[in-house]
């Protein structure tokens, strides 16, 4: 409750961090930075705000926008859906912003989402996601179901000849969805109903005794088990601690984890995880110039050479540059201009390759599996080349049917079947 | 009522019942002046939601104070009827809007929707983010407001009914009642938090400040409208609670918190009266959590975990339990304080060599604030109005001396 | 045991002239995309090729699979160790190269480890031999099988036993005489080792078909259209995807096809206006069928005919019906071995969770039981005593000295704060149980505000010594891990130190007496302030040790004690209070019912925890004062 009510009253929140502009003429552009600054989300989210204060000192250095110096103005959601909402109200009609970037959540992108679109506002959404929804008004620079799941499962199966699979994740609408799909893909490929076992369990989950044993006796009828993980944050530390003691190696019953990357390792002993696997576009190992000047300036940044560069920085700063380029090409920073100016703007990333924004507001991602090494980094062990991100999946019957094409047929939710736009405006 | 002939009408007994609805009232329309949608537009639509809800949540209070402050039970489980209350309108809310646009949509169609392929439509949008396409049995009657609004009313309240009556039955009372309303609550979140009990899980219910029918009104005038709800609502809830309390009724509730073993052992039926008091509340509690996330926006499990409950108490005790106003002013004061020592506005304390970032420590200073206002001021901040005005709400100390449990 | 082969490698390379190896030369030039980019579908014969062509070829392979080979720009191979570096192919050192490293994934590792392995089953080196084992019960084949039974016979008692099952195994699988397969499942029968299961299984498979006449197989049983786990609806499915029927006529098909055949605003002589009534749509769509616009879809009398004239089975791929049926014998004779085990596997569980919710609610039963007073932040003294944990690990490197000295700091660290917590707030609040109860709320949130500044918000690792890691495994099905066997130890400890302190000291004397009559206790000497002080540090520094304990198994957060709060509550309220032996007969109910609901349903543990804690609430309906209630004078207190 008192998170809730954290910053609730709206007047002015902004706690604007004056950035080191140069002389710039014009007022500056302001930019919203929608993070959880506190609650059990600021441990991921405070990184991303970071990154985003990163993205702006250098673009104040590179002589700011338009001939105008950025200013971002940082509000603190304090891990409460609601209160993303309000704050986002608060941003576009008190503070006016032109762009947000922010969310981490799939339920606080949902609670923020009718509040965009109502406003009319633009907000970048940097994490991984299930998919399912394409707004307007949301560029979606994390990996789809398609960038990250699929071909995690793909690799799993032809690479480690994976039979059968435990679907293990956190209830919650991310692993649910994503489970889905997976479930859905594995018997489209001629996997047993059978040769599924899938378990939810609560956030924070710590006795996994149960479950690890479950996930062992799997191997009885002689295929090789497979876990996919989508446990979200600490509960992943009962887990490995559980499954290294249960003697279970990763060449035993190797772990792919969708919501573990480098920021979470940091927290844990890693001996034990050698070996298991994580599925990102991005990982801090991959080696080009664009990724070793970005984890110095970073380490720089933060005065700090211990910190661990991720997934979503990577996919904050392509959302930064993409918006960047758009306001270029379209030479103002009012929301409808950059978001036709947006989609094909094509961006370097990180891992050595470009980043185009589609016409479905997701971006074409490279799909990177890592092994965990003993330092709590990973190991690059395939690399696809670009994938189309896919917003909605291919392998579900309703969602099938559906494309989104925002300038072209100026829709999210188009049904190809009937050649009509189901709705305009998101499901939240 | 016989009362009531014999004497003065019970509000001119109770000045401060006037006071709140005079200083209620003043505060709708000073708001509404200085809305967007109707006035100067000094304070912003996000500000008047914020207003609009904590007035939800010193509804809440009140009905915590009749529980507690009067009949003596901490329900540390008040928040499960809040968020019920939520969930119930929310269904409506979500169900409604999300069949208007499906049947734009399959209109489009050569061929006329039939009622199955609108409602699987209709399940498609609403479930396909927790990946079903089937409505649940319990979004049954989602389709009618009427419906919903009485189930707003009577869910919470048989839940109070049933869970009340299986308790005060068994003579669970004091600690042990606290730590059961808890585990209520708990079971309750617990449930709700599950993809399979058909109310979306973790992500809840979303989209909820978007009114089915009201798409050519502005999120400026719905605010206001909502302010308007949800300050008549907690005029009438409390007048309704004053009256309680001020009665016979209310002092046989009182008397039941002092000494249960002998309003029993006179004759009363303390069941009876334990459970009028718990099921009002419950349904008082519902009403608020039914305006208060239309003005929110989403709703999900999280909102009825026990802390919130515990917070709800909280504010009750800082306020002063046992005054009604003392529950408005605890809901009002605590929440606006944390929201505004939360929101980054606090100027940080300066010390040499580390920085008081109230962000952090605002949440230690509540805690230890907490402890303090319980040592040392057990009557809470409406002890003070107690002392510097003539105000005499119902109070408690005129029929017993310091409450027992 | 990569390294060691390495290392034999390397010995054999130093022992040889360095010379060329053409033939690994040639293959390596050939090959050189598929070593850089290796997919473990396409990599054996690769491996194959290279482990033919010599010793050079083998110490390519294992300095491949140990990811110490590299490739240089212009092609060339070397093996990486440290920075020294070889040409894998002529054995010459290269100084100063800067090759790219290969990681070939663990899949492609598997492979070459497994091609490596066929000659060191017979290696002088008992170490080398288990590690050969191992690699071939994870992933044997029929040369394998070959292997193991051409190798000389093996001296080690424990390797040889290893051995002898890893053949029979092996046999069930892949031995080419049908008799040899079913005396290796006859010798084993009764078995419940996952990995006789896991050989036993794949035989047992069944496939489903439907046919006119009995088919040509080794049929598993016939199958008939209704029982229980095949309803007329899997029957008709099954025989739509053999194509013997057509598919039935779905809404969305009937749909688009009304849509296709609109005519002057009607279908088939139906308004379309009309057509979201359902019956309205057949109509249409019989006319339609009528006249011929759309395709007869499968109708009820059709089914029902091809219903009748096939007959349904059940297949096994396993082609020989001795050897299935030796299997199946196998398989029932260890089924009730093994539903027993996983009971006793299941009670291992809840006897663990039941002692950590023992360990967690032994200090609030206390306090509450001798001063009713219920102490919100008990969950925060967990979680003190877990960071305490973690900080002396963080101070002292030796894992087994840091939790030796963690159990006594935990304990003196919240037992300080408990009496602290006692002189400043609860004995103030002497009689107010319920303003008791928000007040510690309120330490509660502050201290857990606190631990967030102190050490941020993420999970910190609290480590086992290497003795604790691991697990106690009585066979495939029965096992725990050790670090919960030490849990149930640590609470056991506790109970009987709990009950010497109550039953043999004065202090628990003096306790006993202040619960059931603090008036006379006060009377008779005894001061009641300092007992209750006494008695609420204990049950503090209990929680601390309490959270040690936890943090090993699960994470340090600030969060921890919120986990185990209510769980403790409810073990006190369920146990029924001021009775240590209603604490432990609470925690293990509520332990047991955990665990047996969570076996009930697999799939949602969230569910579980519903139904236990609804059960804790009606539970209290029946027994409002616990399991053990609390008699006497002192229990109307």
């Amino acid at each position: 409750m008192m998170n809730k009510l954290s910053a609730m009253l709206a007047l002015t929140t902004a706690m604007a961090l004056a950035t080191g502009a140069l002389a710039q003429d014009g007022e500056p552009i302001k930019i919203g930075v929608l993070h959880s600054l506190s609650g059990t989300m600021a441990i991921s989210e405070t990184t991303l705000k970071d990154t985003v204060l990163m993205m702006v000192e250098r673009q104040n250095a590179k002589g700011g926008l338009l001939g105008r110096p950025l200013e971002a103005v940082v509000v603190d959601p304090a891990s409460d859906w609601p209160l993303f909402a309000e704050k986002a109200r608060e941003l576009l009609t008190v503070s006016e912003v032109d762009a947000i970037f922010g969310c981490w959540t799939s339920v606080s992108r949902k609670s923020v989402l009718p509040v965009i679109e109502e406003l009319n506002g633009l907000l970048f959404y940097p994490v991984q996601y299930e998919g399912e929804e394409s707004s307007r008004n949301v560029i979606y620079t994390g990996a789809a179901p398609n960038q990250q799941a699929i071909p995690a499962v793909d690799y799993m199966a032809e690479e480690l000849g994976v039979e059968k699979w435990a679907l293990l994740g956190t209830d919650y609408v991310y692993p649910r969805t994503t489970n889905n799909i997976l479930d859905a893909y594995l018997k489209d490929k001629g996997v047993a109903e059978g040769d599924i076992f899938v378990n939810y369990t609560p956030f924070g989950h710590s006795d996994w005794s149960k479950i690890v044993a479950d996930v062992v006796a799997l191997g009885a009828d002689g295929k090789k088990v497979g876990v996919v993980s989508t446990i979200n944050g600490d509960a992943n530390v009962g887990f490995y601690k559980e499954l290294a003691a249960a003697g279970v190696s990763a060449d035993d019953i190797p772990v792919m984890a969708f919501s573990v990357g480098e920021e979470e390792l940091a927290g844990l002993d890693t001996a034990n995880l050698v070996g298991h696997l994580a599925a990102w576009n991005y990982f801090q190992t991959a080696e080009s110039d664009a990724n070793t000047a970005f984890i110095e300036e970073w380490k720089t940044f933060i005065g700090d050479e211990d910190r661990v560069t991720n997934d979503p920085m990577e996919a904050t700063v392509i959302g930064f540059n993409a918006w960047v380029a758009a306001v270029e090409k379209a030479g103002t920073t009012d929301v409808d201009p950059v978001l036709d100016a947006i989609v094909g703007v094509t961006v370097p990333n990180l891992t050595g390759g470009t980043a185009m924004v589609l016409p479905n507001h997701h971006l074409t991602k490279p799909v990177l599996i890592g092994e965990i090494r003993e330092d709590g980094q990973f190991d690059i062990v395939s690399q696809t080349e670009p994938v189309p991100g896919d917003a909605w999946t291919d392998f579900l019957p309703e969602s099938a049917k559906l494309e989104a094409d925002w300038p072209g047929k100026d829709c999210g939710m188009f049904n190809t079947q009937t050649n009509a736009c189901v709705q305009v405006q998101s499901n939240y | 009522m016989t009362e009531k002939l014999t004497r003065q009408p019970f509000i001119l007994r109770n000045p401060s019942i006037l006071v709140v609805l005079a200083v209620l009232a003043v505060f709708t329309v000073a708001v509404t002046l200085l809305s967007q949608a109707y006035g100067s537009g000094t304070v912003p639509t996000s500000t008047v939601k914020v207003l609009g809800k904590t007035l939800c949540l010193a509804l809440a209070a009140v009905a915590m104070d009749l529980v507690w402050g009067y009949l003596g039970i901490l329900s540390l489980g008040q928040m499960a009827f809040f968020a019920l209350g939520g969930y119930l309108i929310g269904q409506w809310l979500m169900y409604a809007r999300t069949e208007g646009i499906v049947a734009a949509s399959l209109a489009q169609n050569p061929i006329p929707p039939t009622t199955a392929e609108l409602q699987e439509g209709v399940a498609n949008q609403i479930f396909g983010v927790v990946g079903s396409s089937d409505l649940p049995l319990v979004w049954s009657f989602a389709h009618s407001l009427p419906i919903q609004l009485l189930l707003v009313l009577a869910v919470p309240g048989l839940l109070a009914l049933v869970f009340g009556w299986l308790a005060f039955r068994s003579r669970v009372n004091g600690v042990y009642l606290s730590i059961l309303t808890q585990a209520m609550t708990l079971a309750l979140a617990l449930w709700l938090f599950q993809n399979d009990s058909g109310f979306r899980g973790n992500n809840g219910l979303s989209g909820l400040q978007n009114i089915p029918g009201l798409d050519a009104v502005d999120q400026a005038t719905l605010s206001v409208w909502f302010l308007w709800a949800s300050a008549l609502a907690l005029g009438l809830a409390y007048v309704l609670a004053a009256w309680l309390v001020s009665g016979k009724f209310g002092s046989v509730v009182r008397a039941i918190r002092d000494d249960e073993t002998r309003v029993r052992f006179l004759g009363y039926p303390v069941e009876g009266f334990k459970l009028v008091v718990f099921t009002l509340a419950a349904m008082i509690t519902a009403v608020a959590g039914a305006l208060y996330y239309p003005q929110a926006g989403i709703i999900n499990p999280a909102e009825l975990m026990p802390i919130a409950s515990i917070y709800l108490a909280v504010w009750v005790a800082i306020g002063g339990r046992g005054r009604l106003y003392g529950a408005i002013i605890g809901a009002v004061f605590v929440s606006l304080l944390s929201s505004w020592f939360t929101g980054g506005r606090a100027p940080g304390i300066h010390l040499p060599g580390y920085t008081v970032n109230w962000v952090d420590w605002w949440q230690v200073a509540l805690g230890l604030g907490f402890v303090l206002v319980t040592l040392f001021a057990p009557k809470g901040i409406a002890g003070v109005v107690d002392r510097i005005g003539p105000l005499r709400a119902p109070s408690p100390e005129r029929h017993a001396k310091e409450a027992k449990a | 045991m990569i390294r060691s082969l390495l290392a034999l490698a390397l010995t054999l390379l130093l022992a040889m002239p360095a010379s060329a190896n053409p033939a690994l030369q040639a293959v390596v030039a050939e090959n050189l995309d598929q070593i850089e980019k290796p997919s473990r579908r396409t990599v054996e014969p690769l491996v194959a090729q290279i482990a033919a062509t010599g010793p050079e070829g083998l110490a390519l392979l294992s300095a491949w699979a140990d990811r110490s080979l590299g490739v240089t720009d212009d092609g060339r191979l070397l093996i990486v160790d440290g920075d020294a570096a070889t040409d894998a192919v002529t054995g010459q050192p290269v100084p100063g190269a800067d090759p790219k490293m290969l990681r070939p994934n663990s899949g492609v590792r598997g492979i070459i480890e497994s091609a490596l392995v066929a000659g060191e089953i017979s290696s002088p080196d008992p170490a080398r031999r288990a590690a050969a084992l191992a690699s071939i019960a994870r992933d044997g084949t029929a040369e394998h099988l070959a292997a193991l039974r051409a190798a000389p016979a093996e001296a080690d008692p424990a390797l040889a036993a290893q051995r002898d099952r890893v053949t029979a195994l092996l046999a069930i699988r892949f031995d080419p005489n049908p008799a040899a397969r079913v005396a290796a499942i006859e010798a084993m029968s009764g078995d419940v080792g996952l990995d006789f299961r896991a050989a036993l299984n794949p035989l047992l498979a069944t496939t489903r078909v439907a046919a006119p006449t009995e088919p040509q197989a080794n049929i598993a049983r016939e199958l008939t259209v209704g029982q229980a786990d095949f309803p007329r609806e899997a029957a008709i499915a099954l025989l739509t995807s053999q194509g013997v029927l057509q598919p039935r006529l779905t809404p969305a098909d009937q749909r688009n096809a009304l849509a296709a055949n609109i005519v002057d605003g009607s279908v088939g002589g139906v308004p379309v206006a009309e057509l979201s009534d359902p019956a309205a749509r057949d109509r249409a769509y019989e006319a339609l069928e009528a006249s011929g616009a759309v395709p007869p879809a499968a109708t009820e009398a059709e089914a029902e005919a091809a219903l009748a004239a096939h007959r349904f089975f059940e297949i096994y791929a396993e082609p020989d019906s001795d050897v299935t049926d030796a299997a199946r014998a196998a398989q029932t004779g260890a089924q009730v071995r093994l539903a027993a085990m996983t009971g006793i596997d299941l009670g291992l569980d809840a006897l663990s969770l039941a002692s950590i919710y023992f360990l967690a609610a032994i200090g609030l039963a206390v306090t509450f039981g001798v001063m009713r007073v219920i102490n919100m932040a008990h969950g925060e003294f967990i979680m003190m005593g877990a960071y305490t944990g973690y900080v002396v690990q963080t101070l002292v490197a030796n894992r087994t000295l840091s939790l030796v000295l963690a159990l006594p700091l935990a304990f003196a660290v919240t037992f300080g704060a408990g009496v602290l917590l006692y002189r400043l707030v609860i004995r103030h609040l002497a009689h107010r149980p319920l303003e008791t109860l928000l007040a510690t709320f309120g330490v509660s949130i502050a201290l857990q505000q606190l631990a967030k500044n102190i050490f941020g918000t993420q999970a910190r690792p609290l480590t086992a010594p290497a003795w604790l890691e691991g697990a106690i495994t009585i066979n495939d099905v029965i096992s725990i891990s050790s670090i919960r066997v030490a849990i149930f130890v640590l609470a056991l400890l506790f109970l009987g130190l709990f009950l010497f302190i109550m039953k043999r000291t004065r202090l628990g004397l003096e306790v006993r007496a202040v619960t059931q009559n603090p008036g006379m206790a006060a009377s008779m000497g005894i001061n009641p302030d300092r007992i209750a002080m006494m008695t609420f540090g204990l049950g503090s520094g209990i929680a601390g040790i309490a959270g040690v304990a936890i943090g090993l198994f699960a994470q340090v957060t600030s969060e921890l004690g919120q986990h185990y709060i209510v769980q403790s509550f409810m073990t006190v309220v369920v146990g029924g209070v001021g009775n240590i032996w209603g604490t432990l007969a609470g925690a293990a109910l509520i332990g047991g019912l955990s665990k047996v609901i969570e076996a009930l349903n697999p799939a949602n543990t969230l569910a579980a925890q519903t139904f236990m804690i609804l059960f804790i609430i009606i539970f209290i309906q029946f027994r409002p004062r616990g399991i053990i209630p609390q008699r006497g004078r002192a229990a109307e207190a």
